[in-house]
């Protein structure tokens, strides 16, 4: 068998999945991008580059952090939290929109786009952008754009242009569909800045690596704070980039065990959810192929979350692969846990956390209180909650 | 007793019209817009009126390459109840009526989850002639190509204004029944074409080889057509005539509308 970290094969297949589903049109530009980044990977004044925004303008490497508070809360295994939330733009998704921004500049390209859900990568594109003074085109549904004013306006203020997408369910699937109708129509001149671990190849692959500075740091500030790796290490997962960052350099170290987490909104029962592993089955969307959920016409169905970075209805194609080779374990958290999870961190460690990442905080109630005091969990904290403070508001609000 | 080969109708359909000097006019409508009875009466009626080709489209929740107008039509259909399997069965029940070729088009997660084999099979019984699956380039497509082949279904490539001539060399190469040629970079019934920038195009995949050449996207009236068929094989109008199908009214009516319309586009290909 092939060795976990040697996916993708030359046609982008993680196993069964992955691959480059999309039309004609936008084929040449999938060669185009992959010969260009095959280039940079190899260009050390290219990674130089990244290294260096990275560190001096997105404030790597973000802290290991150990939450003496939370660990003794659940009495339990030791708790560290890799601190993504610290990044500049408040999340792991700079990580990603500095290496691809700094391709597309390589690259020639004037225009970016992206397409967003929290807005989290939204704002994270629309700085870089900024920084390298590219025009920027936002695509954001409009229930998102509800949920999450003030990222927009965030997003305004950098001086990107957000499109309002009111079809299908007005979350991130249709922004995604709205980015890549953009994209097939702007091709030549446009660089599409995908968000996450999905799509047509090599985006899959692009974005874990950009991301897995998150993952090698930990490793690092691992060793150096207790001497060894973790024996577990949580994410959250909506499409899986801040899961697949962490995971990917560990994926070779049997010892450490791996938990993604799912967003079961209302219930795994209720057909409310973004749970596309426990649930989904295989199909193809976005560009790749991979666990969706969808009916048995292979129509594809409504996700919900409460957050809207997980509100999308399929998986990252290498995290479909670690589920069938049980690499990673995936399970869910429903939205009123991940409330808990929200509420939790806020009081106990003075953090408050995305209600991503709050998915990750609360599953470990489900495993930390079982684990011996020596073992180690590493969780990562993929974002700051600012932007959800009104959603969260208004739920305390309602339950009042 | 002797084995006959029939001549697939794809084939048949662009050697007679090539006897007569004329192009072919292909024409897309969405399956189950509004409802399967609607489809079951535009299809032969269409093909009474001078559609050469009927591009029967399978509606996919998540449209991606298409414009508002062949995404709302998608809609329509979906909230309609339409399935590939219920659509297959209209197919089944056309051809009691018309020996039209018609090509299934839509995107690919519908026929995934049907199963490739148990598609094409059932696709091939039905009287389905070709396929054209919107987000499947060569890469991806080898799996359903193998079963089409085996069923005797026209695998039709697609080809962009960005493929590279190396690339166009190759898809034209494998295509089957015709090769469908994307007018310009964007979705369906986005912008008007001009015709004068793609009759380069067309005439070099022309070329390449001897599968006739249609052309799509962006072609919406009778005058496009015309300047269209001036050099390629077949002129494919799609979101203009769903455009009308969104117009409702009594299937009567509906059928009357699509029907002069069809007859104008026509006489541009003859």
């Amino acid at each position: 068998m092939a060795k976990e970290t040697s996916y993708p094969d030359k046609q982008g297949h993680f196993g069964e999945f992955g691959g480059r589903y999309v039309a004609e049109t936008l084929m040449p530009a999938l060669l185009e991008l992959e010969q260009a980044y095959a280039l940079a990977k190899e260009d050390p004044a290219f990674q130089q580059e990244v290294d260096y925004y990275l560190r001096d303008y997105v404030g790597r490497p973000t802290p290991l952090y150990y939450a003496q508070r939370l660990t003794e809360h659940f009495g339990g295994a030791k708790i560290y939290l890799k601190r993504e939330d610290l990044n500049h733009t408040g999340a792991h998704k700079v990580n990603n929109t500095v290496g691809q921004v700094l391709l597309a500049r390589k690259m020639g390209k004037r225009r970016v786009i992206a397409e967003t859900g929290a807005g989290q990568h939204g704002v994270a594109t629309a700085t870089i952008a900024a920084l390298f003074n590219l025009d920027c085109e936002i695509f954001m549904g409009a229930e998102d754009i509800r949920r999450q004013a003030l990222n927009v306006f965030r997003m305004k203020l950098l001086g990107a242009k957000v499109h309002e997408v009111t079809g299908g369910t007005a979350t991130l699937k249709d922004a995604m569909n709205e980015a890549l109708r953009f994209w097939v129509t702007n091709v030549r001149d446009t660089f599409y800045v995908i968000g996450t671990v999905a799509g047509p190849h090599p985006y899959p692959m692009l974005v874990r690596d950009f991301q897995s500075v998150i993952g090698r740091e930990t490793r690092q500030q691992m060793l150096d704070h207790e001497g060894r790796l973790p024996d577990l290490a949580v994410a959250c997962i909506g499409g899986g980039s801040n899961a697949m960052g962490l995971f990917y350099p560990f994926l070779e170290d049997e010892s450490v065990e791996m938990i993604g987490v799912e967003a079961g909104g209302y219930g795994l029962d209720t057909g409310q959810h973004a749970a596309s592993i426990c649930l989904g089955k295989v199909g193809v969307l976005h560009g790749n192929k991979t666990y969706l959920l969808q009916d048995e016409g292979g129509q594809i169905l409504n996700a919900h979350s409460i957050s809207a970075g997980l509100d999308y209805p399929g998986v990252g194609p290498e995290h479909a692969l670690l589920n069938d080779l049980k690499r990673v374990k995936y399970d869910a958290i429903l939205d009123s846990e991940a409330l808990e999870g929200f509420k939790l961190l806020s009081e106990l460690e003075g953090i408050i956390p995305a209600l991503e990442s709050s998915h990750a905080i609360a599953y470990l109630k489900k495993i930390a209180p079982q684990m011996p005091k020596e073992a180690i969990i590493v969780v990562c904290l993929s974002g700051r909650g600012d932007k959800d403070i009104p959603t969260v508001r208004e739920y305390f609000k309602e339950g009042d | 007793m002797t084995l006959v080969v029939q001549m697939k109708r794809i084939e048949k359909t662009f050697s007679t019209l090539r006897e007569k000097s004329e192009k072919a006019l292909v024409l897309f409508l969405t399956a189950g817009d509004p409802d399967m009875e609607a489809t079951e009466a535009l299809v032969p009626a269409l093909a009474e009126a001078g559609a050469d080709i009927i591009e029967l489209g399978f509606p996919f929740s998540d449209p991606m390459a298409d414009g508002p107008t062949i995404q709302a039509s998608s809609e329509r259909a979906l909230k309609g109840g339409a399935t590939l399997k219920g659509i297959l069965k209209s197919v089944r029940n056309i051809r009691f009526k018309t020996e039209v070729p018609i090509v299934l088009m839509g995107y690919y997660n519908p026929v995934f989850c049907y199963g490739l084999e148990a598609f094409s099979r059932d696709a091939a019984a039905a009287g389905v002639d070709g396929l054209l699956i919107v987000d499947l380039p060569p890469e991806e497509a080898a799996p359903l190509r193998e079963h089409l082949r085996a069923h005797g279904l026209a695998y039709i490539t697609l080809i962009a204004p960005t493929t590279p001539p190396e690339r166009a060399e190759k898809l034209v190469r494998e295509s089957e029944g015709f090769v469908y040629y994307v007018s310009m970079t964007g979705v369906t019934g986005s912008r008007e074409i001009d015709a004068a920038d793609i009759e380069g195009e067309v005439a070099r995949l022309k070329s390449m080889s001897d599968v006739p050449v249609a052309v799509g996207f962006g072609i919406s009236t009778p005058a496009d057509v015309k300047a269209v068929a001036g050099f390629a094989d077949g002129v494919v109008v799609g979101s203009a005539l769903v455009k009308i199908i969104a117009g409702g009214g009594h299937l009567d009516e509906l059928a009357a509308k699509v029907v002069s319309f069809a007859r104008e586009l026509k006489q541009g290909t003859c």
